[in-house]
């Protein structure tokens, strides 16, 4: 059996990736959590993941030495605006508590999607020096 | 690693903030701050915030935030009749800023509370970031 790093880690690569766009994308939501007229944002996890397990949204090559650009690690799925649940006057979409369980949340499955890595890295570790 | 950048977007929201909390201060400690003419007379002000997004990728939704100017308020100021007070005008009178005290206090909780928040996802992220680096150990 050819034994492919790769292969071996599964999605939890692509997973920890997406996770870390989507911090990214909910600080900055909180971080505008008072700027008029600035809308939030978020993506559709479910969906990001799939295309990027799918390999939608990479090129078609016909040799695996073919390389894929440099920013082809994109989301992968639109990023959508939130639908504000109490639009305020000043336009601001933002709703601080929401953004905040949302990071949160997100913070803890980084930290899951962390741990199953680190345990697939061990497996290999023990596969390796097969005691 | 996109999780550094959240060091940055946290950041400016936190420096922003701080700056709604300094005008705030200097409208509250300037609150009775009396002066014998219109144009003398302390206006509040008020920061006015804009995201910032990333010109050279268009494709990047995330922004900062940046404070884009401190305005004054155009609220019509108070005048009152104290003959007394070194500042008054040759009739008697000295204006007073239109400073909104309940207002200010508003303020003032609610750039605290968003302070703390962006510092709670800029911990969050250090923690994340920290367990990454051990991450295989």
């Amino acid at each position: 059996m050819p034994l492919s790093i790769d292969s071996a880690l599964g999605l939890m690569p692509d997973a920890l990736r997406l996770r870390e766009q989507r911090s990214e994308l909910l600080a900055s939501n909180l971080a505008n959590a008072d700027t008029p007229n600035y809308k939030a944002r978020d993506f559709d996890f479910r969906a990001a993941l799939s295309s990027a397990m799918t390999g939608q949204g990479a090129l078609s090559t016909d040799n695996p030495r073919q390389l894929q650009p440099a920013d082809s690690q994109g989301i992968g799925t639109p990023v959508q605006y939130r639908i504000p649940g109490q639009p305020s006057l000043d336009g601001n979409t933002v709703d601080s508590q929401l953004e905040k369980a949302a990071f949160s949340r997100n913070a803890v499955r980084y930290q899951a999607t962390l741990d199953f890595l680190s345990g697939r890295f061990k497996g290999l570790m023990t596969a390796l020096k097969g005691q | 690693m996109s999780l550094f950048k959240v060091f940055d977007i946290a950041g400016s929201a936190m420096s922003a903030q701080t700056t709604r909390l300094n005008v705030t201060a200097s409208n509250l400690a300037n609150a009775d701050s009396t002066s014998s003419s219109v144009g003398a007379t302390y206006r509040a002000r008020e920061p006015v915030f804009a995201a910032v997004f990333n010109s050279l990728r268009p494709d990047d939704p995330t922004a900062r935030v940046k404070v884009r100017g401190i305005v004054e308020s155009q609220a019509p100021l108070q005048k009152r009749y104290s003959p007394g007070d070194p500042n008054a005008d040759k009739n008697g009178y000295v204006y007073l800023p239109n400073v909104n005290v309940v207002d200010e206090m508003a303020n003032m909780i609610s750039a605290s509370r968003s302070y703390q928040n962006n510092a709670q996802v800029l911990n969050t992220c250090k923690q994340l970031l920290l367990h990454t680096l051990q991450m295989g150990k």
